[in-house]
């Protein structure tokens, strides 16, 4: 059995950088100047973030593979982010709804990776941890003035998050290197995540208005590689350059 | 050329996306030493995705080799965790002075305009030009101004 700290890496990495492939469609696109920086802005530190899990996967799995390598040749039955993050962007709510469900567990799990026993695990962490304190302040702030906005803004809002639902709790998935994690005292498993993450919501939910689904309904088998059809899609069009002109370089 | 020597000129680069300050300012040099194949620098990132990283790597070796010291190697260090608490007091005023208003650790915004110096501000959006800064506004003066968060 491979390290399970090269699956972790892989996890969160992945996690980073399809979701950071999604929003940065928006570039140029988004409803208004300051969110289009934003979107672009949070992106560029989810790449960045993607960059360092991947180059941690690659030395801990010590094949000669690289970063680049892992993100741009593995197919899609190889990749373990969450199903949240490869939804297709739809609209504007859809968008924000899905990185403001990223966030709030991204900044937990965060937070919970910095007090580990891996060094190498812990330093990435820490460093991810201060930026994306801002992501999650920046899409909550938003959901919260989008619930609590207009009867349109409201509704959209509201049915972004139903619609998200059975896909956010992909992030939640035990698979069995979670137990060795967990032994190894490196991270909780995801499970355990859930419950504090949905507090969060719920609290937010008191000024967004919104009202969380209860249902426990929850698309499972990211984390063996069991993806929706839209992360063909995307990886199409983010692997297409090296697929077509293999070992191009910059 | 000694240890001491090879800092400054390392620590005298200029930071390409805003050039007001050094690296020596910003606080990305976390060591300069001998090794055995040369002189050893430990750089760490801003923000993770910051593409200044790669730059700022160049700018270092293109520095290095002008000054005819050809063996190096310039290493990326995570930890310590880069914070706005790196910024020298030196590089704050500079970055004051170019318009930019320098983190204001435990605030939730610049203390003043850097244009007029007044205290009335308002947040513009939480993510600016490049990853590092955020967009205000003066209500007095009326000038949009970056302020560079703190992290």
């Amino acid at each position: 059995m491979s390290d399970p700290r090269f699956h972790l890496a892989l996890r969160m990495g992945d996690n980073s950088l399809i979701l950071a492939q999604q929003n940065s469609k928006w570039c140029g696109h988004a409803p208004t100047l300051e969110e289009d920086i934003a979107l672009a802005n949070v992106s560029l530190d989810l790449m960045g973030h993607a960059q360092m899990w991947l180059g941690l996967a690659a030395d801990i799995e010590a094949k000669g593979r690289t970063a680049d390598e892992l993100a741009f040749l593995r197919d899609s039955n190889e990749f373990r982010n969450a199903l949240l993050c490869e939804r297709p962007n739809i609209d504007f709510a859809t968008t924000l709804v899905r990185q403001y469900l990223f966030d709030v567990w991204h900044l937990e799990q965060l937070g919970l990776l910095c007090a580990g026993a891996d060094i190498s695990v812990v330093e990435i962490a820490q460093k991810a941890f201060v930026e994306v304190q801002y992501h999650r302040q920046r899409s909550s702030s938003l959901v919260i003035k989008l619930g609590d906005g207009s009867e349109e803004s409201h509704k959209r809002i509201q049915n972004a998050v139903e619609a998200l639902w059975p896909y956010f709790g992909s992030l939640f998935e035990n698979s069995d290197n979670d137990h060795f994690l967990f032994e190894a005292g490196i991270s909780e498993l995801p499970s355990s995540l859930r419950k504090r993450v949905v507090q969060q919501l719920s609290a937010d939910c008191v000024q967004s208005t919104l009202i969380l689904p209860d249902s426990v309904f929850w698309h499972k088998g990211a984390v063996q590689g069991h993806h929706t059809e839209n992360l063909g899609y995307i990886l199409a069009e983010m692997q297409y350059l090296q697929r077509t002109y293999p070992s191009s370089n910059w | 050329m000694n240890v001491l020597s090879v800092r400054s000129i390392v620590e005298a680069v200029l930071d390409p996306e805003i050039p007001a300050l050094t690296l020596g300012d910003l606080g990305v040099i976390r060591d300069v030493r001998e090794g055995k194949n040369g002189f050893e620098i430990d750089v760490t990132p801003t923000y993770s995705g910051c593409p200044a990283t790669r730059v700022i790597h160049e700018m270092i070796a293109e520095a290095l080799i002008k000054a005819q010291v050809n063996q190096f190697d310039i290493r990326k260090v995570l930890s310590p965790v880069w914070t706005t608490s790196w910024i020298s007091e030196l590089g704050k005023a500079k970055l004051e002075a170019y318009g930019i208003a320098p983190p204001n650790l435990g605030k939730s915004g610049p203390k003043s305009c850097p244009q007029c110096q007044s205290g009335s501000l308002s947040q513009i959006s939480n993510f600016g030009s490049t990853p590092c800064q955020a967009l205000w506004r003066c209500e007095d003066c009326l000038e949009p101004f970056n302020y560079f968060k703190c992290l």
